[in-house]
């Protein structure tokens, strides 16, 4: 479903990305795991069109969208929960949804979008008249998540959903994110600190460092790797 | 008593005006974090729209006439609107990625270039408004002596926050827009082409700035290319007393400075007129420089 090539960017004067290549096919989780500094956020804001690559291909779908306006790339069906949230906390938590559906025009469209999301995370329901600053942290990412899928996008970037969060929100929001790949169908592109968690829930892999594809595979290759094993997954 | 109650009332009109000038300020602010010192020449620009336009609507309508004055206050409003998304499309945007300094030091070029071209243009002697709307005084209602232009102008701009609070609160274009003035990158990954809000946001500012001018022109009647500064200085005070960003705040400071500069002009230190909007800025700087309804905001990098 997605193909990168070759891709290189620069972050200010620092080369953040040196030729990464990696491949999301649909219908799967795939996730980015690497120390601080690897590239992973790099990735997902170039995917999203944050970031200007300097060479490198995106192909979604088969198309090269690199280089695109964020806002084409949302229209093309890829969203993304950032890093940090990025909730807009002077909104209601409604407010904040009806954003994630912007670009929607059909009003039957987005009202079943709001339903699936409530669905998904009845607690968002429950506060939807709520500012979204005065959420808890699980709730924010439980918000940006439903933010992001209320664009009905074909491919999910979910960057470091764990952040911040006590481990049983963190493993609430994975079973959610499990969820929605079983049951939507949705492809996932993963970026995680949290190797071993992000390991156990996706199909395939891939190892960052320094900007750069170090090791890839089937996620039950990679967690018996001695040197994944060693360096992300704690010995 | 009533002095104060007939200062009272030729002070709200007045900072009526200011607060739809400071209005212009605070949404660019919230939106670009970037002082727009063009717009108290945009307020003057939309008093000449509407200098131009009278005598053709006068054409096609009787006036002086409510009717009339609407026209010619909408048409001055749609010419500042296109105005300001040309300032921004033209001179800001090119800036975007630069630093807030070269865009506040263009936008200081642009108030230069508005101001003199339009002594070129207008001509620099001040220009006689014409009447708009039938105006009378409405004497003696307890002593009181109310013009009903100043409740047109009290009522005009009581509509219009009306009309942008709507916008700003219940429209998708206006949820984009406080989005955008929150975090411009997750605006945009909501997919929301962040140009169209700038230039919507750049629209509306300017458009109010119009209804400013044309408002002020019915209440001061004479007109001249370089009008814009003053007003346009203190409608910055007051944006920065209510907590530039803040919407409520700008309309709020701007009665408050409108209000006391009257007063001060109606007492014995009334030199000091166009000065009390400034020791107001200074003083609040001080003591809150947040603004009287701003957030303590968290500069983030």
């Amino acid at each position: 479903m997605l193909e990168i090539k070759n891709l290189v960017v620069n972050y200010g004067a620092i080369v953040a990305l040196h030729g990464l290549s990696i491949s999301v096919p649909a219908r799967k989780i795939v996730t980015l795991i690497g120390a601080n500094g690897a590239g992973k956020t790099t990735t997902l804001k170039t995917i999203s069109g944050l970031l200007k690559p300097v060479s490198g291909e995106i192909l979604y779908a088969g198309k090269n969208i690199a280089g695109l306006p964020p806002h084409h790339i949302v229209g093309q069906g890829i969203s993304q929960a950032p890093e940090g949230r990025m909730i807009f906390a002077n909104l209601t938590v409604l407010e904040n949804l009806q954003l994630g559906a912007y670009l929607q025009k059909s009003r039957d469209l987005v009202r079943q979008e709001f339903e699936r999301t409530f669905t998904l995370f009845p607690r968002l329901k429950e506060r939807q008249k709520q500012i979204a600053g005065t959420l808890s942290g699980g709730e924010q990412q439980m918000l940006a998540i439903g933010r992001a899928l209320m664009s009905r996008p074909r491919l999910l970037l979910l960057d470091e959903p764990s952040l911040g969060l006590a481990p049983l929100l963190v493993k609430t929001i994975f079973e959610k994110i499990v969820e929605i790949n079983r049951e939507q169908g949705l492809t996932i592109l993963l970026v995680e600190q949290n190797a071993n968690l992000a390991l156990e829930i996706s199909h395939f892999g891939y190892v960052l460092e320094t900007g750069k594809v170090v090791l890839e595979g089937e996620t039950r290759e990679l967690r018996q790797n001695p040197k994944v094993k060693s360096a992300y997954l704690g010995g | 008593m009533t002095e104060f109650l007939q200062q009272l009332i030729n002070g709200l009109a007045f900072g009526s005006i200011l607060a739809l000038i400071a209005l212009g300020y605070t949404m660019v602010y919230g939106i670009l974090r970037f002082i727009n010192f063009a717009h108290g020449d945009v307020f003057m620009i939309g008093a000449f729209a509407g200098f131009y336009l009278a005598p053709r609507v006068a054409a096609l309508v009787p006036m002086p006439s409510i009717l009339g004055g609407l026209i010619v206050m909408a048409g001055s409003m749609a010419i500042c609107a296109i105005l300001g998304i040309l300032i921004e499309r033209i001179a800001y945007r090119p800036l975007r990625r630069g630093t807030k300094l070269a865009v506040l030091i263009t936008s200081i070029g642009v108030s230069l270039f508005l101001e003199y071209a339009g002594q070129k243009f207008f001509g620099a002697a001040p220009r006689r408004f014409p009447a708009l709307i039938p105006s009378y005084s409405i004497e003696n209602i307890g002593g009181l002596s109310v013009s009903s232009n100043q409740i047109i102008v009290l009522g005009v701009t009581l509509a219009l926050l009306i009309v942008l609070r709507f916008i700003v609160q219940k429209t998708k274009i206006g949820t984009a827009m406080r989005a955008l003035s929150f975090n411009p990158e997750a605006a945009s990954l909501m997919g929301i082409n962040t140009d169209v809000v700038i230039s919507f946001t750049f629209g509306l500012g300017s458009a109010l700035a119009a209804a400013g001018g044309i408002l002020f022109a019915i209440l001061y009647p004479a007109i001249d290319p370089l009008m814009g500064i003053m007003p346009g200085l203190k409608a910055f005070c007051a944006a920065v007393l209510g907590g530039i960003g803040n919407l409520p705040g700008a309309a709020l400071g701007g009665v408050i400075i409108g209000t006391v500069e009257i007063f001060v002009a109606g007492s014995k230190y009334s030199t000091y007129r166009d000065a009390i909007a400034f020791a107001i800025l200074i003083l609040i700087l001080l003591v809150k420089p947040s603004g009287l309804l701003g957030k303590k905001d968290i500069e983030k990098v």
